[in-house]
C-alpha cells in the first residue's frame, strides 16, 4: 500500500514536496538569498515536469477515490509545461519593489493551486473532485490580489473570491443532488447506479455544469473574467487564462465522457448552446477592448467556447483534441502574455495603442506577438491552425456542421481583432514608439520555448499522434 | 524525397537565406536567384510531365507520393500533379519571377517584403502540388495571410482598410471551405471504411447526392470568393488597387486562380451531381460577374481599379467556362486561367512601373506617355490587345473556346447566358482602348512627365518575361489545351458528364 501510494501519487507528492520546500527555504534563507529559492524551485519544477513524461501505467488508490492513468498524466504534463513557462515569465515581475519581499509566497501559492488541479483531474469521486477544485481556486484569489497596493488588484481578488464562492455553491448543490439521485459519490458506481436520466439528474447536471461554466468563464457565466483579468498582475492573468482554464476543460471532459456518457442527450445540447454563446459574445466584446489584458481576457473567453467543440461526442478523439488544443493554447496565449509582460514590466504600458510602431524598436517581440496571435486565430503554419482544425473535425464528426460553420465564422471575427494588434505593431505610424526593451533571460527563454512550440507542435504530427496513442489506451 | 517537394523547399530555403542577408542588394539577388531556380524547376517539371505522358501512363495524377502526416486521422501530405496543376505551377513561377524583378527597388523593410512575398508564393506552390484536401487547405491558408502584411505595410492608398477587407473576406471563404472539406472527409468512404482526404480515393467513392447538395455551395462559394464570384468579389478591386506591385501581380495573376482551381478540383470534381443540380444558380452569378466587372472597369479612373475590375470580369469567365461542363469550355477556362494570369500580372507590373514614375494612377492626369516611355507604353498596348481578345494572343483562344463550348448547349438559358457573357468582349475593348487612348496617346498633359525615363533593365526583364509567354501561348495554344492538359480533363469530364 505504501509503495503503491508513493508510485501512483508520485506527481502529486513530488509537487507537494517542492511546495513545502519553498515554504521552508523561504523561512530559513536570508533576504539576500531569496532569489536562489526561485532558481531552485524553477529547476526542481523543471525536473518534475520532465519526470512526468516517463511512461507509467497508473493505478487506483483509496478504494477508487483517486485514480490515475496515462491520460490523466498527460493532462498534468500539459499543465506542468504551462506552469513552468509561467514561472519563467514571472521572474522579472517577482523582483519588482513591493513584490520581491513576498515572491516565494507567490511560488508556493501557485504550486498549491496546481496540486489542487492534479487532485481534481485524478479524482475518482465527487468529494475528491470538489476538494481538488477548492484547493485550486481559493489560493487563486490570493494570487489575483497579489499586488494588494493597487486597488484594482484588490478588487480582482475580491471579485474572484465572491464569484468563485457562488460557483462553488452551485457546484456543491449539484453534487448533493447527484448523491440524492444515485446514492453514491464514486464515479464508477455512479455510472452503474443510474442508467436512465431523471429530472433530478437533469437538475443536478444543470447545477454542476453552471458551476464548471463559471470556472471556465463560459457565457453567460463570464462576467467576472474581464475585471479579474485586468486587475490581476500580468503573470497571474496569464496563469488564470491558460492553466486554470485548461484544467477545468480537462475535468469537464473527464466528467462528461467518463461519468455522464449515459446522459449525453441531456448535456449535448447544453454544450452546443454554450459553445455558440461563448464564442460569439467573447469575440464581440473583444472587438472593442483597448487594454491588452482585457483584450486577451475576452479572446480567452472565446477560446473556451472553441474548446467545447471537442466535447460534443464521447469518443477518444474528442478528448485528445481537447488536450492538444489546450497545449497549443497554453503555448500561444503564454507567448502573447509573455510579450505583454515584457512590455508591461519595462514600461508599465498595457494599452494596445501603446504598441503602435512596436516593430521599429522591438522587432522580435512584435514577431513573437504576431505568431502568437496567428496561432490563437488558427492560421497555418503555426500550431493553432492544427488544433482548431482538429476541433472542427471533432465537431463535424458528431455531425454538427452548422456549429462548425458558426465556429469558423467566429475565427474570422477573431482574426479581425487579432489583426488590429498586428496592425498596431507593424502598420500604425508612431513618432514615439516604445523604447527597445531588453527582458531578462528567464522571460526570453520562456518566449523561446513558446515560439518553438508554436512552430513545431503543429507541423510535426508526432505531438498529436503521441497524445492520441495515450488517450486511446485509456 | 519527391521532386515535387522542391517546389516548397526552394522558397523555404530562399526565405531562410533572406533572413541572413545584410542589405537590399543581397536580399533581392537571393530572391531573384531562388525564383529563377523555381522557374527552371517548373520548366523541368513540364518536360518530366510530358515524358511521363509520352511513356503512355494514363493515371489521373502522376508523380504521386504519399507522405504520412497525421496517420490517426489519415491526413497525409500526398503529392501529385496532373496537366492542369503543372501548367498552373508554371504560371506561378513565371509570375513570381517577374514579380521579384518588378519589386527590385523595394527599399523599405526589404527583407520582410521579400520574405512575405515568397511565403505567399510557396503557399500557392504547395496548393498545386498536393492532392490531399487537408494539405491543400493548409497551403491555401498559408497563401492568404501574408497578404495582410504585404498590403497593410507596403500598400498605397486606403491600404489598412483594403488589407483588412481582403483578409477577412478570404477567411470567411475559408470558413465555408472548412465545412465543405470536413463534410467530404466524413463521407469519403462507405459506412465503416477508412475516411480519407485524398482526392483520388474520394473520387472513387460516390458521395450520396443529398450530402453533395449540402456541401456544394460551401465549397463553391468558399473558393469562389477567392475566384471573384459575384457578389463576393468586392475585396478584389480594393485589395488589388492598394497592394504593392508584385503583390497585385501575384494576387490577381495566381491567387485568384487558386480559387478557380479549387472550384474545379474540389467542388466540381468531387461533387459532380450537386454541380449539375445547382450549377444554374452559380452560372447566373458568373454571368453577372463577367458583365458587371467589365462595366465596372469602364467607370473607373484609376489604372489599378480598371485592371482589378477587368480581373473580376475575366475570372468570372473562368467560372463561367467551368460551369458549362463540356470539354471545350473547361479547356478554355483553364487556358484562361493561365492566359489571364500572365496578362494581368503584366498589367499590374506596368502600372506599378508607370506609377513609380508619374506618382499618379489617375488616367486623366496623364497623357502621351507613349512618347516618353515607348517601351512600357508599347508593352501596355500589347497587354491590352491580348486582354481584349485579339487573335494571336492567348486571351483570344481562351475566350473562343469558352464561348464555343458554352454555345453548344442548346437550351435558352445557356444561350442567353452566353450571349450576355460574350457581350463583355465588346465592353472590354471599350475600356482597354479608352484607357490606352487617354493616357498613352495624345499630348503630354503634365510637363513633369516629359523628363521621365523608360524601363530599367530589371523592368525590361520582368515585362519581357511576361510578354514572351503571352505571345508563346497565343501562338501555340494547343500546347496548353491539348499537350499539357488534354489528358487531365478526362476524369473530371467523365464525372461531370456521366449524369446526362
Amino acid at each position: 500500500m505504501t509503495y503503491s501510494l508513493l508510485s501512483i501519487m508520485r506527481q502529486e507528492l513530488g509537487l507537494i514536496v517542492i511546495t513545502l520546500l519553498v515554504l521552508f527555504l523561504d523561512l530559513f534563507v536570508r533576504e539576500t538569498n531569496k532569489q536562489k529559492v526561485y532558481i531552485i524551485t524553477l529547476i526542481l519544477f523543471g525536473i518534475h515536469t520532465l519526470a512526468g513524461f516517463f511512461p507509467f501505467e497508473g493505478g487506483t488508490l483509496f478504494g477508487g477515490m483517486f485514480h490515475t492513468t496515462p491520460m490523466h498524466i498527460l493532462m498534468k504534463n500539459v499543465l506542468n509545461i504551462g506552469v513552468f513557462l509561467v514561472l519563467l515569465m514571472s521572474a522579472s515581475w517577482l523582483i519588482m519593489p513591493r513584490i520581491s519581499d513576498k515572491r516565494n509566497e507567490f511560488l508556493m501559492i501557485l504550486l498549491t493551486t496546481l496540486s489542487g488541479m492534479y487532485f481534481m483531474i485524478s479524482a475518482g469521486d465527487f468529494l475528491m473532485f470538489y476538494i481538488g477544485l477548492e484547493i485550486a481556486s481559493i489560493p487563486m484569489a490570493v494570487l489575483a490580489a497579489f499586488e494588494k497596493f493597487k486597488s484594482r488588484s484588490e478588487e480582482a481578488g475580491i471579485k474572484f473570491l465572491l464569484n468563485s464562492a457562488l460557483s462553488t455553491g452551485f457546484l456543491l448543490f449539484g453534487l448533493s443532488l447527484f448523491y440524492a439521485a444515485g446514492g453514491t459519490l464514486y464515479f464508477d458506481d455512479f455510472s452503474h447506479s443510474i442508467s436512465q436520466p431523471s429530472p433530478l439528474v437533469a437538475l443536478a447536471l444543470t447545477f454542476l455544469l453552471s458551476g464548471l461554466a463559471f470556472k471556465l468563464s463560459l457565457v453567460p457565466f463570464h462576467f467576472w473574467t474581464a475585471d479579474v483579468y485586468e486587475g490581476s498582475p500580468m503573470v497571474v492573468t496569464s496563469y488564470f487564462s491558460v492553466i486554470s482554464k485548461g484544467s477545468v476543460a480537462f475535468v469537464l471532459g473527464i466528467l462528461l465522457f467518463k461519468v455522464f456518457p449515459a446522459f449525453i442527450g441531456l448535456w449535448q445540447f447544453v454544450i452546443y448552446a454554450l459553445a455558440i454563446a461563448t464564442m460569439l459574445i467573447g469575440n464581440l466584446f473583444a472587438l472593442r477592448q483597448k487594454n491588452i489584458k482585457r483584450f486577451l481576457a475576452f479572446s480567452s473567453i472565446a477560446q473556451a467556447g472553441f474548446i467545447l467543440l471537442g466535447l460534443l461526442q464521447t469518443d477518444t478523439f474528442g478528448i485528445t483534441v481537447i488536450i492538444y488544443f489546450v497545449l497549443i493554447y497554453i503555448l500561444s496565449n503564454l507567448a502573447a502574455f509573455g510579450v505583454a509582460q515584457a512590455i508591461s514590466v519595462a514600461t508599465g504600458k498595457e494599452n494596445i495603442e501603446d504598441y503602435n510602431g512596436l516593430y521599429k524598436t522591438n522587432p522580435s517581440l512584435s514577431l513573437i506577438m504576431m505568431l502568437a496571435l496567428f496561432s490563437l486565430s488558427g492560421i497555418p503554419p503555426v500550431a493553432g491552425f492544427f488544433s482548431k482544425f482538429f476541433l472542427f473535425t471533432a465537431a463535424a464528426k458528431a455531425g454538427y456542421y452548422r456549429l462548425v460553420f458558426i465556429a469558423v465564422v467566429n475565427t474570422t471575427i477573431a482574426l479581425y481583432y487579432y489583426l488590429l494588434v498586428v496592425k498596431a505593431m507593424f502598420i500604425n505610424p508612431n513618432p514615439n514608439p516604445l523604447p527597445p526593451i531588453r527582458s531578462d533571460n528567464y522571460l526570453r527563454s520562456a518566449l523561446f520555448i513558446t515560439v518553438v512550440g508554436i512552430f513545431l507542435a503543429g507541423i510535426l504530427s508526432p505531438v498529436f499522434e503521441y497524445m492520441q496513442a495515450i488517450v486511446d489506451k485509456f | 524525397m519527391s521532386f515535387l517537394m522542391l517546389f516548397v523547399l526552394v522558397p523555404l530555403l530562399t526565405v531562410i537565406a533572406i533572413l541572413f542577408s545584410k542589405n537590399i542588394r543581397q536580399t533581392r539577388w537571393i530572391a531573384a536567384l531562388g525564383m529563377s531556380l523555381q522557374l527552371i524547376l517548373s520548366a523541368v517539371l513540364v518536360v518530366m510531365y510530358l515524358q511521363i505522358r509520352a511513356a503512355g501512363i494514363a493515371d489521373d495524377f502522376v508523380m504521386v507520393k504519399n507522405l504520412s502526416w497525421f496517420p490517426s486521422l489519415n491526413f497525409n501530405l500526398t503529392l501529385g500533379v496532373d496537366g492542369i496543376s503543372v501548367s498552373l505551377i508554371a504560371l506561378t513561377s513565371i509570375v513570381i519571377f517577374a514579380g521579384v524583378f518588378a519589386s527590385w527597388q523595394m527599399e523599405s523593410l526589404h527583407r520582410e517584403f521579400f520574405i512575405s512575398l515568397i511565403v505567399l508564393a510557396s503557399g500557392v506552390f504547395g496548393f498545386f502540388i498536393t492532392i490531399d484536401l487537408f494539405a491543400m487547405f493548409v497551403f491555401y491558408e498559408l497563401a492568404v495571410i501574408p497578404m495582410y502584411l504585404l498590403i497593410g505595410i507596403w500598400g498605397t492608398g486606403p491600404k489598412e482598410y483594403s488589407a483588412m477587407k481582403l483578409t477577412l473576406m478570404l477567411m470567411a471563404g475559408s470558413a465555408l471551405i472548412i465545412v465543405g472539406l470536413l463534410g467530404i472527409y466524413f463521407h469519403s468512404a462507405p459506412e465503416g471504411g477508412q475516411l480519407t482526404m485524398n482526392l483520388l480515393e474520394i473520387s472513387r467513392y460516390k458521395i450520396p447526392e443529398n450530402v453533395q447538395n449540402f456541401l456544394f455551395p460551401f465549397l463553391f462559394v468558399g473558393f469562389g470568393i477567392l475566384g471573384a464570384l459575384f457578389p463576393l468579389h468586392t475585396w478584389s478591386p480594393d485589395g488589388h488597387a492598394s497592394a504593392p506591385t508584385a503583390v497585385s501581380m501575384l494576387h490577381a495573376g495566381v491567387l485568384m486562380k487558386l480559387g478557380s482551381y479549387g472550384v474545379f478540383r474540389i467542388a466540381l470534381f468531387l461533387l459532380p451531381q450537386a454541380a449539375h443540380n445547382q450549377g444554374a444558380l452559380f452560372l447566373i452569378l458568373a454571368t453577372i460577374g463577367i458583365v458587371y466587372g467589365a462595366l465596372g472597369a469602364i467607370m473607373q479612373k484609376d489604372l489599378k481599379y480598371i485592371n482589378a475590375y477587368s480581373s473580376v470580369s475575366h475570372c468570372a469567365l473562368i467560372l463561367f467556362g467551368l460551369l458549362m461542363f463540356n470539354r471545350s469550355a473547361i479547356d478554355g477556362a483553364i487556358l484562361q486561367m493561365i492566359s489571364h494570369g500572365i496578362m494581368t500580372a503584366l498589367f499590374f507590373a506596368l502600372i506599378g512601373m508607370i506609377y513609380g514614375r508619374t506618382h499618379t494612377r489617375m488616367i486623366h492626369e496623364m497623357g502621351g506617355l507613349l512618347k516618353v516611355m515607348p517601351l512600357l507604353g508599347a508593352a501596355y498596348i500589347i497587354g491590352g490587345l491580348a486582354s481584349l481578345g485579339l487573335p494571336g494572343f492567348s486571351g483570344f483562344v481562351a475566350e473562343m473556346l469558352v464561348f464555343f463550348g458554352a454555345f453548344s448547349h442548346a437550351d435558352t438559358f445557356h444561350r442567353i447566358a452566353t450571349v450576355l457573357a460574350a457581350s463583355s468582349i465588346v465592353i472590354t475593348a471599350v475600356y482597354i482602348l479608352r484607357v490606352v487612348g487617354i493616357f498613352l496617346m495624345g499630348p503630354i498633359k503634365d510637363e513633369h512627365h516629359r523628363h521621365l525615363t523608360d524601363a530599367t533593365w530589371w523592368e525590361k526583364l520582368s515585362v519581357g518575361t511576361l510578354l514572351l509567354f503571352i505571345t508563346l501561348i497565343g501562338m501555340f495554344p494547343s500546347f496548353v489545351t491539348e499537350t499539357l492538359i488534354g489528358n487531365s480533363l478526362a476524369p473530371a469530364l467523365e464525372r461531370l458528364m456521366s449524369n446526362f
